[in-house]
């Protein structure tokens, strides 16, 4: 009983967050919500018994991601902040069809699975020091690759976010 | 621990389809990235959710891809945002509709 209350709270934040991020008129407001919406997801990762992963995530999405959308927000606000301006595309009403459709074809094939409704194994823990042995022993080859990679994109975005030279006058001596 | 598993797998839904009507519909760019980032998040609860109800929760491997797919969703944001900027420097916009260059 109280593990479906939790439950439910943790899932309304993270919905209530998730719509409020993709309505607000504000930018800032909208990056706000969405780190209300991680850190929901955060709770259900640890009421699902994941507690590193739900630790992993307040960590990268509700700190570093969530600063990363506010500098990149300031960054971009330039020129176009006029109160008027339309927040949605020209094409906008083709979106919420579309995200509906998709709801309720997964909405429906859920149900419709009766296999879905088991309770969960008992007894379930993932203990930190048994992560990392996993992660030294199976999964070292996607570990090294994650690592490769996230230092190919750091470089990569320092790179593309690099104020371009000015180039050289032609007639300077 | 009660709550069945359709519950977590229609949140992860409901989750999936407001990133895409937000990510079809916003007109910034960062706001788009926002919308990715809410469907990465509702796959990443998927997994967690079936790792958790799986037969064989010791093996550990949905916790894992967990891990990996946050990492990777890491790099993507600081590679997508980084692109974001760069382009505001050249067109002084962030709004996706006025970048039609290549629009034939």
């Amino acid at each position: 009983m109280l593990n479906e209350i939790v439950f439910l709270l943790c899932a309304a934040v993270t919905l209530v967050g998730a719509v409020a991020a993709m309505m607000m008129r504000n930018l800032v407001h909208c990056a706000l919500c969405a780190a209300g919406a991680f850190a929901g997801l955060a709770a259900i990762y640890l009421q699902l018994d994941a507690e590193f992963v739900g630790f992993a995530q307040v960590l990268i999405y509700v700190g570093a991601i969530a600063i990363l959308i506010v500098f990149a927000v300031l960054l971009t606000r330039g020129g176009d902040v006029q109160p008027s301006a339309a927040t949605t595309s020209p094409s906008w009403w083709m979106g919420l069809p579309v995200g509906a459709l998709v709801v309720a074809c997964l909405i429906g094939s859920i149900m419709a699975s009766p296999r879905l409704l088991r309770l969960p194994s008992q007894n379930v823990h993932a203990p930190v020091k048994q992560i990392g042995e996993r992660l030294m022993n199976q999964f070292v080859m996607p570990l090294e690759t994650v690592g490769l990679l996230l230092t190919a994109a750091l470089l990569g975005a320092v790179v593309i976010g690099l104020r371009e030279p000015r180039k050289p006058e032609s007639n300077a001596p | 621990m009660t709550t069945p598993l359709a519950n977590y797998l229609i949140l992860a839904a409901l989750l999936f389809g407001i990133g895409l009507a937000g990510a079809l519909a916003r007109r910034n760019a960062v706001l788009v990235l926002i919308g990715l980032e809410l469907m990465l998040n509702a796959a990443n609860l998927n997994f967690i959710a079936f790792w958790r109800f799986s037969p064989h929760p010791e093996m550990l491997t949905g916790l894992m891809f967990v891990l990996f797919s946050i990492a990777i969703a890491a790099a993507e944001v600081a590679v997508g945002l980084a692109l974001v900027i760069a382009i505001y420097r050249h067109r002084r916009t962030a709004q996706l509709d006025r970048f039609d260059s290549l629009k034939g």
